[in-house]
């Protein structure tokens, strides 16, 4: 293993292009959002987000080479050490970690501060990969996918722990790789299900989806469904979803009003109705769809935006940073940015098709699906289409935690794509 | 076969990316309400308003003018705690409206100035600024209010005011804030457009807080204002003050005409009121007062008002007579039935002239019967329904029933009696010309304002033709930049040698008829008496007049609200004015003094006047 290795070799030079891409697209729009009309400060400043995430870059670039350095087969074999270590990081940060508004996820080291969550992303999707690609594991089967299940929840319930909820939820995303390795189709069906019926629920009166549902029900039982197929059988379980679904309805109205935190509630209910207090919970949305509807087609130019600097939208530089590229970039930047990431998104898929490794290509489906749900979130809550859930935007929003923890997820995939033809 | 899943999921990836697209597409491109300047809470519009026009009377004497003063504004975050008491002596304010103002213009807003006094003249600003220094947060904005170095014409100017808030709801693109001043009555409000000018914008950048960011866009969206247009109107300034003497104490209206032109030289509604009043910070308080004053100095009559036009229609009458050819000046109706009686005997019937001197209600009442029944119907409804029907359609050509057009806001169109109204009152073909004859002597169902009047003077000054009636000549910015107000020509198409036999007769009355306190020496003046009825009280007295009788120069109508006979309460004023108008000043003073301080009783049927005018003649209708 003492031999020159040429680490550039295998490396795909298309994904690698992309992430050089979106992180100037991140520099210009993290420096826009902290530019001071009254008092310009020189983008290298140290003393605003732009200039940290120059420095964070370098640091980026030490972690790709270590990562391009390391023998590939290191995450294969140690994804359980680590995966081990890191929930015990995880629990000593709920007791060390510095409160930094009002949440407990971040470690300090000197000047700067470290979340360890961020990097539980990788190493969850580490282990589960491990797990998956594991000989006589089969998520078809309930008990394998319940397993496969514990190790995507642990990390985000410690999470939870220390008041992150935003970066739990991402974990969720992982539901994904399940059902790519054979969790059956009708458990991703069942949550986006719930999914529309939660809008359906907040949108319109109870009796009305029910009314619907029953509606639903009957077409689907006498156009859909063949003769032979109306079994006795077929009519419970249609039923059965009918009375799940009625019951999961009626249930959402009461956990909105009596389990949910007040900020909580309105969070979800701005989403529906964002003029039931505009100054309030829905200021967030309101004034970032407003920069960002502001901006119109081709937007006002760089370092022209008004909404944005002037601190009407919150977080500018981190979780609302697409307000900055709506607004300055106009829907022109938004669709390049947008862009940008679905290419990102469809190549890492094909890349992980052409695996030979379960392990890596399942690990390939983990960062897709990772990314794929941050940039969900993020851009969906800025256009109003999310409810505010703090979690930032991949290689664009600054910050050190995600900039690192993001690119370990991808580049540990591109070393292990570098080696594809090797089956572990 | 799991290999399938990942279309998939790429699947479900784009169906995603496309809802993001399509909801980024309608914010940014689609839905336009976030991508005005006004909707940008980090743009600040600040408005500067332009001084509004001045009002100039035809030979370029002020009527109304701007006082430049100064507006207090506070911004409640940058106010430090000071000593009230001083403060609120210095502002001669009590410590309650220091105190409520403050309050208010907290819950508006710590950061943005609101408004805290307004106008503080030249010297109140001058005696308070330089202790300002003491009290943060307060600042001031140049404003104006109105002056009027006339001194008249109150009904006609109108008067600014906050705008309504209806007003302020309706408006089409978003011009005026809340607070700001607009025309609500009279010129001011007509011309609002031109006299308000335009509002220089500008736009500057702000942060959360509300604190100052520089200039948007370098600028590029700001408009400079621009001043008001000045309105220079056709008013007399002499003789409308001269009008205001003369109605001193009386009430009733006064219009005049220039007849070639239309331009209106005076125009008085009477009681009226100090325009002054209503500009500055005693709006409201005086407003109050003067809307309930019973005599309702607020009303122009002028344009309002309601009279029936007396005998001053008989003019009409003989114009319309003399064209349907069912009269000559020499036809006599001494001997014909009437339901009139004779005011000084059957001679006043022997021809027109004399009908007209003497206004002879026998006479017309024949005219009109001729008029009604100039039609080839026998049944007697059918008579008169066809008569009225023609008749009706030259009326209006004076202008009667409708709005004349003039450039001031709610003028009234004025009742023309017409088929349709005595279908309702009697039924269909159930009335004849007995139901009528009232018209024929201008009582019955008319109602008419002192505009109408006037401008049926001017028609026979022009022996036929009338110019849409106007106040303003000319706007603009100086005399050298002006735009002209559209003025039409409407024509009676009733020959004007017709019109030549009706101010032959009008001649007689003022030589030597009803008119006669109308007399000016060395001028020919042509006019008529009118008393309309009054059911609540005394007659109302009307008199109309042109002089000089060939191209006359000036056309006057007066009413005199229960002053009675026309020839005693009104043609004194009509030949007052002429006298100003045309000789540019009054020699007769000691008459001025005695007719202005003649006063008419306004309360119905008590006492009538305490002092007389001296007559020469019996007083006739």
């Amino acid at each position: 293993m003492a031999k020159d290795i040429d680490i550039k070799q295998g490396i795909d030079w298309t994904t690698i292009w992309i992430y050089v891409a979106l992180l100037i697209v991140g520099l210009m729009n993290i420096y826009a959002a902290v530019y001071n009309v009254d008092n310009p400060k020189p983008i290298f400043s140290l003393e605003h987000n732009a200039g940290r995430q120059i420095l964070f870059m370098f640091v980026a670039f030490l972690l790709i080479l270590i990562i391009l350095f390391v023998d590939f087969k290191v995450y294969d074999t140690f994804a359980y050490i680590f995966y081990g270590i890191w929930i015990v990081v995880l629990i000593g940060t709920i007791f060390l970690g510095s409160d930094i508004k009002g949440s407990k996820s971040w470690i300090k080291f000197g000047a700067f501060s470290l979340q360890p969550a961020e990097f539980a992303k990788t190493f969850t999707v580490m282990a589960l990969a491990k797990y998956l690609s594991t000989m006589g594991v089969n998520v078809s089967k309930m008990k394998y996918a319940f397993r496969a299940a514990l190790f995507i929840f642990v990390p985000p319930i410690i999470i939870i722990l220390q008041k992150e909820t935003g970066s739990a939820l991402t974990f969720a995303a992982l539901m994904i790789v399940l059902y790519r390795e054979g969790l059956p189709g009708v458990y991703p069906a069942l949550i986006i299900s719930f999914i529309l019926l939660l809008i359906l629920a907040l949108i319109f009166p109870n009796w009305a989806v029910v009314l619907g549902l029953a509606l639903f029900g009957v077409l689907f039982w006498y156009l859909f469904l063949k003769r032979y197929e109306r079994n006795k059988q077929n009519l419970q379980r249609v039923i059965g979803l009918f009375v799940l679904f009625s019951g999961f309805v009626l249930t959402v109205d009461f956990v909105i009003n009596n389990v949910l935190a007040p900020h909580q509630q309105k969070r979800i209910k701005v989403l529906v109705n964002p003029d039931i207090d505009p100054l309030g919970a829905a200021w967030n949305v309101t004034q970032s769809k407003l920069a960002i509807g502001s901006g119109g087609a081709i937007g006002k130019g760089y370092l022209k935006g008004t909404q944005t600097k002037f601190d009407f939208v919150p977080e500018q530089s981190t979780d609302f940073i697409f307000c900055t590229v709506g607004e300055e970039w106009g829907f022109l930047g938004s669709f390049v940015l947008l862009g940008l990431y679905f290419i990102l998104l469809t190549r890492l898929l094909s890349l992980a098709e052409k695996q030979k490794s379960k392990f890596a290509r399942i690990y390939g489906y983990g960062v897709a699906s990772i990314l794929f749900f941050h940039i969900l979130v993020n851009i969906g809550m800025t256009v109003g289409l999310m409810p505010v859930i703090g979690i930032p935007l991949p290689f664009v929003s600054s910050g050190g935690s995600s900039l690192m923890s993001f690119t370990m997820l991808l580049f540990v995939f591109l070393k292990l794509d570098a080696h594809r033809s090797y089956k572990v | 076969m799991l290999e399938s899943r990942k279309p998939v999921i790429l699947i479900f990836f784009y169906a995603i990316g496309i809802i993001y697209i399509l909801r980024l597409f309608y914010l940014q491109i689609l839905d336009t309400k976030y991508q005005s300047l006004g909707a940008l809470n980090s743009i600040r519009r600040e408005i500067n308003i332009p001084l509004r026009g001045q009002i100039y009377d035809r030979n370029g004497k002020l009527i109304v003018a701007n006082e430049e003063v100064y507006d207090v504004y506070v911004t409640p975050k940058k106010v430090y705690p000071f000593d009230t008491a001083s403060f609120c002596n210095l502002f001669n304010i009590t410590k309650g409206f220091l105190d409520s103002t403050l309050t208010s213009a907290r819950e508006y807003s710590k950061d943005r100035p609101s408004l805290f006094l307004r106008q503080l003249t030249k010297e109140e600003y001058a005696s308070v600024v330089d202790a300002m220094i003491q009290y943060p947060g307060f600042t001031f904005e140049q404003s104006f209010f109105r002056t009027y170095p006339g001194k008249t014409l109150a009904n006609a100017l109108g008067y600014i005011g906050e705008i309504p808030q209806k007003k302020f709801e309706e408006q089409e693109e978003e011009y005026y804030r809340k607070g700001d001043y607009i025309g609500l009555s009279g010129l001011e409000k007509f011309y609002e457009t031109e006299l308000r000018g335009i509002r220089g914008v500008k736009f500057t950048l702000m942060n959360v807080k509300g604190e100052e960011k520089g200039q948007y866009n370098e600028g590029k969206y700001d408009t400079m204002a621009v001043i008001g247009q000045n309105l220079y109107t056709s008013i007399d300034l002499e003789l409308q003050q001269l009008a205001d003497t003369l109605f001193k104490n009386k009430v009733g209206s006064v219009v005049a005409i220039e007849p070639s032109t239309g331009e209106i030289l005076a125009m008085g509604s009477y009681p009226t009121y100090d325009p002054t009043l209503l500009s500055g910070k005693a709006f409201s308080k005086n407003y109050t007062v003067l809307s309930r004053n019973p005599d309702r100095p607020l009303n122009n009559r002028a344009i309002s008002a309601f009279y029936r036009p007396g005998s001053t229609f008989k003019l009409v009458q003989a114009a319309i007579g003399l064209e349907m050819g069912v009269i000559t000046p020499r036809t006599s109706f001494v001997g014909a039935p009437t339901m009139f009686a004779y005011h000084s005997g059957t001679y006043e019937a022997a021809n027109l002239y004399n009908a007209i001197q003497l206004s002879s209600n026998p006479y017309f009442y024949n005219v009109f019967r001729k008029i009604i029944g100039n039609n080839s119907e026998i049944s007697p409804f059918a008579q008169a329904r066809v008569g009225l029907e023609t008749w009706g359609q030259i009326v209006a050509k004076f202008g009667f029933g409708k709005k004349l057009g003039i450039d001031l806001p709610s003028e009234t169109k004025g009742v023309l009696p017409d088929v349709k109204r005595y279908d309702k009152v009697y039924g269909k073909n159930q009335w004849k010309f007995s139901n009528i004859y009232s018209l024929s002597i201008g009582e019955g169902e008319y109602g008419v304002n002192v505009l109408k009047l006037g401008n049926l003077c001017a028609t026979l000054a022009n022996r036929g033709y009338w110019l849409t009636p106007h106040l303003v000549q000319k706007t603009g910015v100086n005399k050298d930049n002006i735009r002209g107000i559209k003025v039409e020509t409407h024509k009676t198409d009733i020959s004007p040698r017709h019109f030549e036999e009706v101010a032959k007769g009008m001649g007689l009355v003022v030589s030597e008829g009803t008119g006669r306190s109308a007399q000016v020496e060395g001028i020919e003046v042509c006019g008529k008496t009118g008393t309309s009825q009054n059911k609540k009280g005394k007659d109302h007295a009307i008199f109309i007049a042109f002089a000089p009788k060939y191209k006359p120069k000036i056309a006057i109508a007066v009413v005199v609200e229960n002053g009675g006979f026309g020839g005693v309460a009104s043609a004194p004023i009509c030949g007052l004015m002429i006298e100003q108008y045309l000789k540019g000043k009054v020699e007769r003073l000691a008459y001025k003094e005695q007719v202005a301080n003649t006063r008419w009783t306004t309360v119905a049927g008590s006492a009538s006047r305490t002092t007389t005018v001296s007559t020469p003649a019996k007083p006739v209708n």
